[in-house]
């Protein structure tokens, strides 16, 4: 008994009668506890949240319980001299199941601001919609709008305090502010790079082969719109876990325009059009 | 953290280990189908566990509002515990903004309801349907952890790897040629969904026994059920 004192344990812990409103409440509020600080989730029942989560999910193999996430794959951003081009492909996976052909993997943070996700969906769109907030704030306080760089680092600060527990993102973010274009790369380990060219996800080895050969920072805006298309679709040919319809955004100094969205199968017979008429 | 692993002499020959093992699958599917004015979602009402049914009478639906239906499956009690979270979250909502919640509104806040479990997630597959701010029939369907999409129609459950083809094919009307793409009439959209899970009833075993459909236009939500296989 005495144990159980100190643990702060009633004798009747399991059948309280006396279980009221206010218990339920506090429920309510701890349950959702993320609703008043965005950044703060409910802890696992076990230690090392990664690992326990893994073998439980590991577990899945014996029981048939199996818990598969959604999952982006192929995005691309470059700088060039009209601002930043990215593109995306829209297929979502949950293991081998293809959940979605028709997911947003560009996230629409402000007018000139934008995201793309790789990686977990749900972890991905989450913190998108936290740092939209964040970048919101911002600008309430300082009269002007984020800076990409500052902005990231926003993305950069949450992902190193959450590093090791197992979210999985790759995002790219990107804007125009009074630098000019801006485009950051930022992922789940905590690393954040500046950079002109970037491709993430399963595609990308894909992507970076036809971006590699055709990417100059003079290109004309339609030459990238194209480029940046042409290289998501041959991800989608050529990756398993891309695929749906290719989004190309433009991101110019009035702010972002979505160019396109085009099906991945009309793609393939355009170009496969082009490329026989080049032959012939 | 140290556990019985490292420490190899102690083991004892022949001794079973047993992990921690929070999850259960109870099985069940979800289909639901939005229309222009309309929203139809479906779950059969067959409960189980590994190979022995608990009940073949277990409505997987919550009406969540006028307009709003919720169904789940999965593990039955993150089921009913996210499905009081969300009521008692909507009815918070309502004494703070003194209107009730949009189905919009509620596919948003039960997506970060459930990645507040992001750590230990929640073991449900979730199909939302309902009416939108416009008048607009709606379908949200979500990933364990809380991505959410809205659709026009989805499938969720056991059999949603089953039954999502067919939706494709019949309502979507994908990667065909020459088709007439038109409004889906409430009849047709109520005959797809009980041929789409009549067929899962003959080839998933946690799927069957009857189906019940919660049908929701502009006058309020309606119940129907058919029977399916009992064995």
């Amino acid at each position: 008994m005495a144990l159980a004192d100190i643990c702060g344990l009633s004798e009747n812990l399991f059948n309280d009668t006396k279980f009221s409103n206010k218990d339920f409440q506090a429920d309510v509020i701890k349950y959702s506890s993320n609703f008043d600080n965005h950044y703060q989730l409910a802890a696992p029942p076990f230690e090392n949240p990664c690992e326990g989560l893994e073998k439980i999910l590991a577990n899945g193999a014996n029981d048939g319980i199996k818990i598969d996430f959604d999952h982006g794959t192929t995005t691309l951003g470059f700088r060039f001299q009209g601002g930043v081009l990215l593109a995306v492909d829209s297929r979502a996976t949950g293991g081998q199941f293809i959940g979605s052909q028709t997911m947003k993997k560009v996230v629409e943070i402000n007018d000139y601001f934008l995201g793309t996700l790789a990686g977990g969906a749900a972890d991905c769109v989450y913190w998108d919609r936290v740092l939209t907030k964040e970048c919101r704030l911002y600008e309430l306080r300082n009269k002007e709008r984020i800076s990409v760089a500052a902005a990231s680092k926003i993305m950069a600060n949450i992902a190193h305090e959450y590093k090791g527990a197992g979210l999985s993102m790759g995002m790219m973010l990107a804007g125009y502010d009074k630098r000019g274009p801006g485009l950051y790369y930022v992922d789940s380990e905590g690393s954040r790079t500046a950079g002109s060219l970037f491709s993430v996800g399963s595609g990308s080895v894909y992507a970076f082969g036809v971006l590699d050969s055709g990417y100059r920072w003079d290109l004309t805006d339609e030459e990238a719109q194209e480029l940046g298309r042409r290289a998501i679709y041959h991800a989608t040919h050529r990756d398993g876990y891309s695929g749906g319809i290719v989004r190309v955004y433009h991101i110019k100094p009035t702010g972002w325009i979505n160019i396109s969205n085009e099906d991945c199968m009309d793609l393939h017979y355009k170009y496969q059009e082009e490329k026989l008429a080049r032959l012939s | 953290m140290l556990s019985i692993e490292d420490f190899p002499e102690y083991q004892i020959p022949g001794a079973k280990q047993v992990r921690f093992n929070p999850y259960e699958s109870n099985g069940g599917s979800v289909v639901a189908i939005a229309g222009d004015d309309y929203a139809i979602i479906a779950a059969d009402t067959r409960l189980s566990s590994g190979y022995s049914i608990h009940t073949r009478h277990q409505d997987k639906s919550f009406k969540l509002s006028e307009k709003t239906v919720l169904a789940s499956t999965g593990c039955w009690c993150d089921t009913l515990s996210l499905a009081s979270l969300i009521k008692a979250r909507m009815q918070m909502y309502e004494h703070l903004h003194n209107k009730k919640m949009s189905t919009t509104a509620v596919a948003q806040m039960l997506s970060i309801l459930m990645y507040n479990r992001r750590f230990f997630p929640y073991y449900v597959s979730n199909v939302l349907a309902g009416i939108d701010e416009n008048g607009e029939g709606v379908v949200y369907s979500y990933d364990p952890i809380g991505h959410c999409e809205r659709k026009k129609y989805s499938a969720g459950g056991t059999a949603g790897p089953l039954l999502q083809p067919v939706l494709d094919s019949q309502v979507g009307l994908k990667n065909q040629v020459g088709v007439e793409r038109s409004p889906i009439p409430m009849e047709r959209a109520k005959a797809i969904i009980r041929d789409t899970l009549i067929s899962a009833a003959e080839r998933d075993i946690y799927t069957g026994d009857g189906v019940i459909f919660n049908i929701i236009t502009k006058d309020g939500i309606k119940q129907e059920r058919i029977d399916l296989r009992k064995d």
